[in-house]
């Protein structure tokens, strides 16, 4: 090969690189490892971490859910795992029909025309959702409820940052834990509730939000068509086979995570973001888009299209500076979602949502326990404790049990707002799915009741301390 | 009309069926209605496929056999550093003690994983010679928009806010400009010099206290070094702006050279490309982003660090950092494999890999420029890319097709912009010299034929589970979405609609 180049060492082919800069190996130089001992090695790091088991009760946007078998061993192909892009439809038909089967899905799940083939993650989702909904109200202020999730709204703001958009906060109602739906006029006994801002071009809210509510989008759509802003819904796709879905109910973007299809959490990632829209925003929309379409023999086939919304073509006046998504999880979802099927779907969240409302009726009839709010939830649900839930946790990890995920935890490296720092000290957010059966929700029920009849020094059980 | 190759899942279903088993509830089977009192509700389910475990995993793999992927053949698509992605990394990322963990265990329950992160960070370091990473962004373009994030902020702390521009050259990658866009600045473009690189005295021309940073390839995505780097550099902080190293073609230069060194304040890396991650069909990836000393304080938050008795936490107390690119901690599964590849190769590993890939690339410049000329002919690292504009436009679309008859991937086709008609071609390290005196073979081959038989590369390709796709068509009448009434869909029974 270096007679063909015409070189006498392959040294001679990096002279171009100014001798200043080359490198000098550095030392001390680890030489590679064989499989074998990098085996040993990662097996034993793996080993060090401890497994969520049935007694996990953490949620909080990474849910844990039974994946079957099929899944993992289909999108370990290396068929799927090891394609690029779809940029050569004519041998990539496989990934352009699971994208479209994906887009297909998300369509059907959220009610909505059009659905992108993936962002990188919900939060991310949410903050391109509040970018189009910017770009088709020629808008420059977001209005996000303070239900969605502290990290996803830390996202937003990251991202709001570049282009300097104004971000304004609505409300939760403490009563029910749903966002206040703004412009309300007076009624007997209530006060109205504030008008959007003038000029805001995006209604950010979460279904369920980050404390477990469902919140009533309905009239949330109604507020923010009224202000000429757009509704952009966060949603938890699990619970989509009972709850209408949130095209139906107004939304214009409907953004989200599907990892509760097919995707472990994997301590947080990869799961799949999603961005779906109604038709007249298609060419706002971020990220890839795969159409069906025939080849010149006439047979259906797919491919990549509307491309000139995107970077490489548009560059700088692209709709999203996305180029890699999250195709291979895409593909997760929706081999997940095919063997769920609609029965499967319904099935599952009538599963989580029964025994989710068991444990938290059990739970709050326990001295000292009460609801966080009084809202309607699925699988997640808040609860105040009479002291810090974080010190509630660590009394029931002594017994075997992951309770839930303190408020306090999802705030970290941010400042709480008004409401969080009222309540975030002593909640606790506790997910329950298939995975947690009925004899771990038993173990909860008599690790709290032992946890909290032990009455800690400070203990405080008066529920004004606490009152929103 | 011939009979779609494998009809959407869809388009399988049969009433009634199903793929999962699901356990009894074991708590009481109250009515859902009673338990989402005043809850909007679904009248009927979405429609998703009904369909048995074998039909979904038939149905799947059939569709497995309509890619060409990594492990079936070559892959010379410039930029995109398609090597060879070993199955440990994949077994490993799935060990339970990593794949099930719940990102809001505490810190004890983790430390395995927080070590990988830590380690993996200073794996990258070496690596790029920068001062402290951020493992958090999904891909290299959300790494690229947290870098320009932080060059904002610092200059925000540092009296730059009329700096409201970022300058990239010509051959730029589009996300480049599209992350600039987004993180809220304007764009300038710069030609590159007659030679493909950047030209020092158009950059000190549109240098200016309006300039916020500069982005670089380096190499370019002409494969070629960009010399004058310490000079550009030089320069640009003379200017007061800062910069941006797009990572890339990183496999270019491990063990050779470091981002740091040439005067670099912030980059991403593409463990998708460089670090054998596999790309999955588009994602997930992993960019994570690198930087100077001078803005670790602005890096996304949280880090992983490592506490005097040896554990490792998270570290939030960042109070000058610019929040958070995504949800948790960043792609993890990637992050794995991509820390069992530097495990694996080892320092002088990384080095032999970027020899590899930078000698396969001349050898097959060697071997293939007198087939179609070379338009910037400086020397080539890693990649390098040809032009066929004596064929007339589209006649590297072309090729590329005609490339696909022979079992392998096309080039990358139309970038860099500068190039017109360009196959621009990255063999990667992990090809042998076999493979790539085939693909030789190929080309010469599409050579003749262009001359002899134009008609057979006009219409190419001709053995592919499909030809050209009519592109026009999904464009001006999309049909994103399965529906039962979809043109041309077969129905369970095998009618067409």
């Amino acid at each position: 090969m270096l007679e063909t180049i015409g070189i006498s060492s392959v040294e001679d082919l990096f002279t171009q690189i100014p001798e200043q800069l080359r490198t000098v190996t550095p030392s001390p130089c680890p030489d590679g490892l064989s499989e074998q001992e990098l085996r040993f090695r990662v097996d034993a790091l793996a080993a060090r971490d401890r497994l969520p088991g049935p007694r996990c009760f953490l949620g909080a946007g990474s849910y844990r859910h039974f994946v079957p078998a099929a899944v993992r061993a289909l999108v370990s192909r290396g068929e799927f795992a090891t394609a690029y892009t779809p940029y050569q439809p004519e041998v990539s038909q496989g990934t352009l029909e699971h994208i479209f089967e994906f887009q297909t899905c998300i369509c059907e799940l959220t009610g909505m025309d059009v659905s992108n083939a993936s962002l990188y993650d919900g939060a991310s989702a949410l903050a391109e959702g509040a970018f189009m909904a910017l770009r088709a109200t020629r808008s420059e202020s977001i209005v996000v409820s303070a239900g969605v999730h502290p990290e996803h709204r830390q996202v937003l703001a990251t991202y709001a940052s570049g282009p300097e958009f104004a971000i304004h906060e609505l409300p939760l109602d403490p009563g029910p834990g749903t966002t206040v739906v703004p412009g309300r006029a007076a009624a007997a006994g209530a006060a109205g509730t504030p008008e959007l801002p003038p000029g805001t071009g995006a209604l950010l809210v979460q279904q369920p939000n980050y404390l477990g509510i469902i919140e009533d989008l309905a009239p949330l759509a109604e507020a923010a068509h009224a202000a000429g802003a757009l509704l952009v819904v966060s949603v938890n796709p699990a619970p989509l086979g009972l709850l209408e879905a949130p095209g139906a109910l107004g939304a214009d973007i409907v953004v989200g995570d599907a990892q509760v299809f097919g995707c472990p959490p994997s301590f947080g990632g990869p799961s799949v973001g999603f961005l779906a829209c109604r038709k007249e925003h298609l060419r706002q929309i971020p990220g890839r888009l795969v159409s069906q379409t025939v080849d010149e023999d006439g047979r259906v086939c797919y491919t990549l299209t509307l491309q000139a919304r995107e970077q490489h073509i548009r560059r700088a006046r692209a709709t999203s500076n996305i180029c890699s998504n999250q195709a291979l999880s895409a593909l997760a979802a929706t081999i997940h979602l095919a063997l769920l099927g609609p029965k499967g779907l319904q099935d599952r969240a009538a599963l989580c949502l029964r025994r989710a409302h068991h444990l938290h009726s059990r739970l709050c009839a326990l001295p000292g326990v009460r609801p966080l709010a009084d809202g309607p939830f699925f699988n997640e649900f808040g609860i105040l404790l009479p002291y810090p839930a974080r010190e509630f946790r660590a009394a029931m990890r002594a017994h075997g049990v992951d309770p839930g995920v303190p408020v306090e935890r999802l705030w970290r490296g941010q400042t709480m707002n008004e409401r969080a720092a009222q309540i975030a000290e002593t909640a606790l957010l506790v997910a329950v799915t298939e995975l947690n059966p009925p004899e771990a929700l038993e173990a909860y029920i008599q690790a709290a009741g032992a946890v909290l009849g032990n009455r800690p020094a400070g203990w405080c059980d008066d529920p004004e301390r606490v009152a929103p | 009309m011939p009979a779609p190759l494998e009809p959407p899942i869809f388009a399988h279903s049969v009433s009634g069926r199903g793929g999962v088993d699901l356990p009894p509830a074991g708590v009481p089977e109250t009515d859902i209605v009673d338990l989402l009192p005043g809850v909007a509700l679904r009248c009927s389910p979405p429609t998703l496929p009904s369909v048995a475990e074998s039909q979904v995993v038939r149905h799947y793999t059939r569709l497995a056999h309509l890619n060409h992927c990594v492990d079936t053949g070559f892959y010379p698509l410039g930029s995109c550093t398609m090597k060879y992605n070993p199955k440990v990394n994949d077994e490993v990322a799935a060990l339970p003690g990593f794949a099930y963990l719940h990102p809001y265990q505490p810190e004890e329950d983790v430390q395995g994983i927080l070590e990988l992160i830590h380690e993996l960070e200073r794996g990258l370091l070496v690596v790029t010679g920068m001062h402290r990473a951020s493992l958090q962004p999904a891909a290299g373009a959300q790494g690229e928009l947290a870098g320009i994030l932080m060059i904002k902020a610092y200059h925000r702390e540092h009296g730059g806010t009329a700096r409201d521009t970022v300058i990239v050259p010509d051959s730029a990658h589009g996300t480049n400009l599209a992350s600039a866009t987004m993180g809220g600045y304007n764009v300038v473009e710069i030609p590159s010099s007659p030679r493909g690189i950047v030209d020092q005295e158009t950059l000190r021309a549109h240098l200016s206290e309006r300039t916020a940073a500069v982005m670089l390839t380096n190499p370019n995505t002409l494969g070629l070094f960009e010399e004058d780097v310490l000079e550009i550099s030089r320069l640009v902080h003379e200017a007061g702006a800062l910069c941006y190293y797009d990572g890339a073609n990183l496999n270019a230069i491990m063990g050779k050279a470091r981002p740091g060194d040439m005067g670099m304040d912030v980059m991403h890396l593409n463990l998708h490309k460089t670090f054998s991650t596999p790309h999955g069909g588009g994602g997930p990836g992993a960019g994570p982003v690198a930087v100077s000393e001078r803005l670790e304080p602005y890096l996304p938050l949280p880090l992983v660090t490592r506490s005097a008795d040896g554990t490792y936490r998270l570290d939030y107390d960042r109070p000058r950092s610019i929040g958070r690119m995504k949800g948790f901690y960043g792609n993890i599964g990637v992050l794995i494999r991509a820390y069992c590849y530097l495990l694996s190769m080892g320092a002088y590993g990384l080095a032999q890999a970027s020899e590899d890939a930078v000698l396969n690339a001349n050898y097959l410049r060697a071997r293939l420029q007198s087939l179609f000329p070379l338009p910037y002919d400086g020397p080539s690292l890693h990649e390098f890319v040809l032009t066929a504009s004596e064929y007339g436009s589209g006649a590297a679309h072309d090729i590329g097709k005609r490339i696909l008859d022979f079992g392998m991937h096309a080039p990358t086709v139309y970038f860099p912009l500068i190039v017109h008609e360009a196959l621009m071609i990255e063999p990667t390290e992990t090809e042998d010299v076999s493979t790539l005196d085939r693909f030789v073979e190929v080309m010469k081959q599409i050579q003749r034929e262009l001359t002899e038989d134009p008609e057979m590369v006009r219409t190419a390709p001709h053995t592919t589970p499909v030809r050209r796709p009519d592109e026009a068509r999904a464009a001006r009448q999309p049909v994103l979405r399965w529906s039962p009434s979809s043109p041309g869909v077969v129905h369970s029974s095998g009618s067409q609609a």
